[in-house]
């Protein structure tokens, strides 16, 4: 069984982003890029599986420019056994993405997609839902446990209300919470031998799929700085604030 | 102009979730309907129909929509939606779960989280956890949005009463199985929904000392809340980190005890209306977005805390 895993390249978990003075955009000059945080969970776990001898093949997609290779090459060490780049220079948007990755799933057949359930950057979680509706499959979003049953999942659910526990046959698409697993660390051994694997390259416009944005930006914003910073001395002082504001569950 | 907002609701009653959506799309159009998908639900679709701009709901009962799949309940929204120029839903994982699924299917883009109506076509979302809001424009045929339900007050309920119209449930979707629901331990308040939170950091130092969070919880009723510095000591479970890869909170009063405040933490607490900080060292950057600050030592202070609580006003 193989396991498809797509990695998304943003700035790193760690960075405070900079917006643009004009308000046009976020300003990536020189910020240090990774992989997405959950999508490092979603291949964690096809590479367990792959231990685990439950899946033959783990690959790696990413999209975008091909400064996406960097992300790629940390999936290759991370135990992902080939790599896909879907070459653009286009700002790919969640449909976009979902219709490339329509097309890759369908040349490599997965019986298993991974994804991790949002991007830290645009925060949209979409990509894995659209992909599993384009594919006409069934989903479980938000995986926190996966168990293995032949030709079957069993995913809990990270929801509002709890966990859910739903069955899922294959082939499907899955996008994963933070609780699924904790990712390796990369050893240097490892990233050595990611070195030696090759990194196929489509251009995404030869795919032939509609992948222009939709969403236009008209302005990116800092949000409204926080008034405040009144320093209070003693916690009678501090319940008393809080009394008067009428915060304090009566 | 006619929006289709999907309800989400628990079988008795629709969750604050929906009110707030409600209230999002009537600054869209004054034509809205409800669909109520759910079983033994003729509660929900009665309460729905007496919100004000509500002028049909649509109601589809089945067992197997007790719990509805995204699958089953895509569908059923495609089966209409062709009718309506806008689609919500709240952000929540009632919604993110299945309406991405209609966007795809019907080829158009999904603007995900909505702070804001700028106008009928231009819409403000966070990006990067909130550190940033940008502004969309888009041009589709229809609008699916989701609402990020703390950024739009919750719809009142009014006189009128509109049309409750039954739609046929279709033909279950096999490839999903629902096995079971767990309740998360229901003694607190849902983090994402508490009015109070309370939350711990690594000034807490041990999993022991975590409980004196708890006490001051029970006082205010709150629900816990943990910073990722926490979490990663093993002090708590991760379900409980606020945070950019946590969960987004913005209740009316949010305690910080013993928080730094890192900016992955700040991204998913900075929308409470009320910040606390209780911290040792008094250049920790949670101050800098507290509206209250207390300098001290955490384990003097929570006690004090809980006993001051006590006291009558």
């Amino acid at each position: 069984m193989k396991i498809l895993v797509a990695t998304k390249r943003v700035v790193d978990y760690n960075v405070r982003i900079r917006i643009k003075p004009d308000h046009s955009g976020i300003d990536l000059t020189n910020l240090k890029m990774s992989m997405n945080p959950f999508d490092e969970i979603a291949l964690e776990q096809a590479v367990r599986l792959k231990e685990a001898d439950v899946a033959s093949e783990v690959i790696a997609v990413s999209l975008g420019t091909s400064e996406c290779q960097e992300v790629l090459r940390s999936a290759l060490a991370r135990g992902a056994c080939r790599a896909v780049l879907v070459e653009t220079a286009v700002e790919l948007q969640p449909l976009a993405v979902a219709k490339l990755l329509k097309v890759i799933v369908e040349r490599e057949k997965p019986q298993l997609v991974i994804l991790g359930k949002q991007a830290i950057d645009d925060d949209s979680n979409q990509t894995g839902q659209m992909l599993a509706a384009l594919l006409n499959w069934p989903q479980g979003t938000f995986v926190s446990e996966l168990k293995w049953l032949k030709n079957q999942v069993e995913v809990t659910r990270e929801v509002d209300d709890g966990l859910e526990i739903l069955n899922i046959d294959l082939p499907a698409v899955l996008t994963v919470d933070l609780r699924l697993n904790e990712p390796r660390h990369i050893s240097l051994p490892n990233i050595m031998k990611a070195k030696q694997k090759t990194i196929e390259t489509i251009q995404a416009e030869e795919l032939g799929v509609d992948i222009n944005p939709r969403l236009m930006s008209l302005e990116t914003t800092p949000p409204l700085p926080r008034i405040g910073g009144v320093r209070v001395e003693t916690v009678k002082e501090l319940v008393a604030k809080l009394k008067e504001l009428q915060v304090l569950p009566v | 102009m006619k929006a289709l907002i999907i309800a989400e609701h628990d079988g008795q009653h629709l969750k604050s979730s929906t009110r707030s959506v409600l209230t999002a799309a009537a600054e869209l159009c004054n034509d809205l309907v409800v669909l109520v998908a759910g079983h033994d639900c003729e509660k929900v679709a009665l309460e729905a129909s007496r919100f004000g701009g509500v002028k049909k709901v649509l109601l589809a009962q089945a067992p197997f929509y007790q719990r509805i799949s995204a699958e089953d309940l895509s569908e059923l929204v495609l089966k209409i939606v062709e009718d309506f120029q806008y689609v919500l839903t709240p952000a929540t994982t009632f919604g993110k779960n299945f309406l991405p699924r209609v966007a795809a299917r019907l080829d158009v883009a999904q603007v995900s989280d909505v702070v804001k109506i700028i106008s009928p076509r231009t819409f403000v979302r966070p990006i990067y956890a909130g550190n940033a809001y940008q502004t969309v424009e888009l041009n589709e045929r229809i609008y699916v949005l989701t609402i990020r339900t703390t950024a739009f007050k919750a719809a009142i309920l009014g006189e009128q009463s509109a049309e409750i119209e039954a739609m046929a449930p279709l033909e279950p979707i096999k490839t999903v199985k629902f096995i079971r629901h767990e309740q998360s331990v229901a003694k607190r308040p849902d983090l994402t929904q508490a009015r109070v939170v309370v939350a711990g950091g690594r000034g807490l130092q041990s999993k022991e000392n975590f409980q004196l969070i708890e006490q001051l919880a029970d006082k205010l009723g709150a629900a816990i809340g943990a910073s990722r510095a926490a979490v990663d000591a093993g002090f708590i479970s991760n379900d409980y980190q606020v945070g950019q890869t946590g969960k987004i909170v913005a209740p009316e009063l949010y305690i910080a005890i013993g928080i730094s405040g890192a900016i992955q933490h700040l991204a998913g607490m900075k929308d409470s209306k009320v910040i606390v900080a209780i911290n040792k060292d008094g250049n920790a950057p949670i101050f800098q977005v507290a509206d209250y600050g207390l300098v001290g030592d955490l384990f003097k202070i929570i006690p004090e805390f809980c006993k001051e609580l006590e006291q009558p006003t």
